[in-house]
């Protein structure tokens, strides 16, 4: 997937990655990608529930090596 | 724009919490935010935050590294110990500190209003408080917690 920002949110907890994640799609065009990479397995439902309220879509989740790995693209 | 109006009663630092995580956070959902602090939740607005600290006394659900007898909570220094313990453990697991998240909160435009009464009452002084904050009284609540989609007392 292209990825048109990086967000590490590894180590913090919430509300720290919504909070961040919010402040990182703020400077990013419609349409645009932006990876999240967080340590805080409550996140899994936090960025859905973040998705779903702001309307902007979550491309897709997974997990590896206990890292979350979010991909939201801008509305 | 959906509307949250939260109430912060409490000083000590798991109760000041809830009011700034919940917040920041319906602030960064697109809602709008307003946090009326009264009684000893006046202390969250203050510049000043080491009053706000966490006893173990009378809160017997609170992790201890050992078992503590509560004529042993009560001696001096127990407080600030408990403090400091929770602050670092906080640290440690990558909780944002309770100035951390109110700064968040207003650079999210979260509005706080200081009960005027209850700063009458304990007697603080307007410069013992952060900028950007007002004074009102419950009337000015209501009329933002009227037609609010969320409302909380803490």
């Amino acid at each position: 997937m292209n990825v048109d920002k990086e967000l590490d949110a590894r180590g913090l907890n919430c509300p720290l990655p919504i909070l961040k994640t919010k402040k990182s799609l703020a400077d990013m065009a419609s349409g645009q990608i932006l990876k999240v990479v967080s340590t805080d397995c409550g996140s899994v439902k936090d960025m859905q529930a973040f998705a779903n309220q702001t309307g902007n879509p979550l491309v897709s989740q997974s997990e590896e090596n206990g890292e979350y790995i979010f991909f939201m693209q801008k509305k | 724009m959906k509307k949250m109006a939260l109430i912060a009663t409490k000083g000590t630092l798991d109760m000041a919490y809830p009011p700034f995580i919940l917040g920041s956070t319906a602030a960064a959902l697109g809602y709008d935010v307003h946090i009326f602090f009264t009684f000893y939740g006046l202390t969250l607005l203050r510049k000043d935050l080491s009053d706000v600290k966490i006893s173990p006394l009378a809160n017997p659900a609170m992790p201890m590294p050992v078992p503590m007898p509560v004529f042993v909570q009560m001696l001096p220094g127990m407080e600030a110990m408990a403090t400091m313990m929770m602050k670092d453990k906080m640290k440690k697991k990558g909780v944002a500190s309770l100035a951390e998240l109110r700064a968040l909160c207003q650079e999210a435009d979260v509005k706080f209003t200081a009960c005027q009464m209850t700063v009458d009452l304990f007697e603080f002084e307007k410069s013992d408080f952060i900028d950007g904050i007002e004074y009102g009284g419950a009337a000015s609540f209501l009329e933002f917690a009227g037609d609010a989609d969320i409302c909380l007392f803490i």
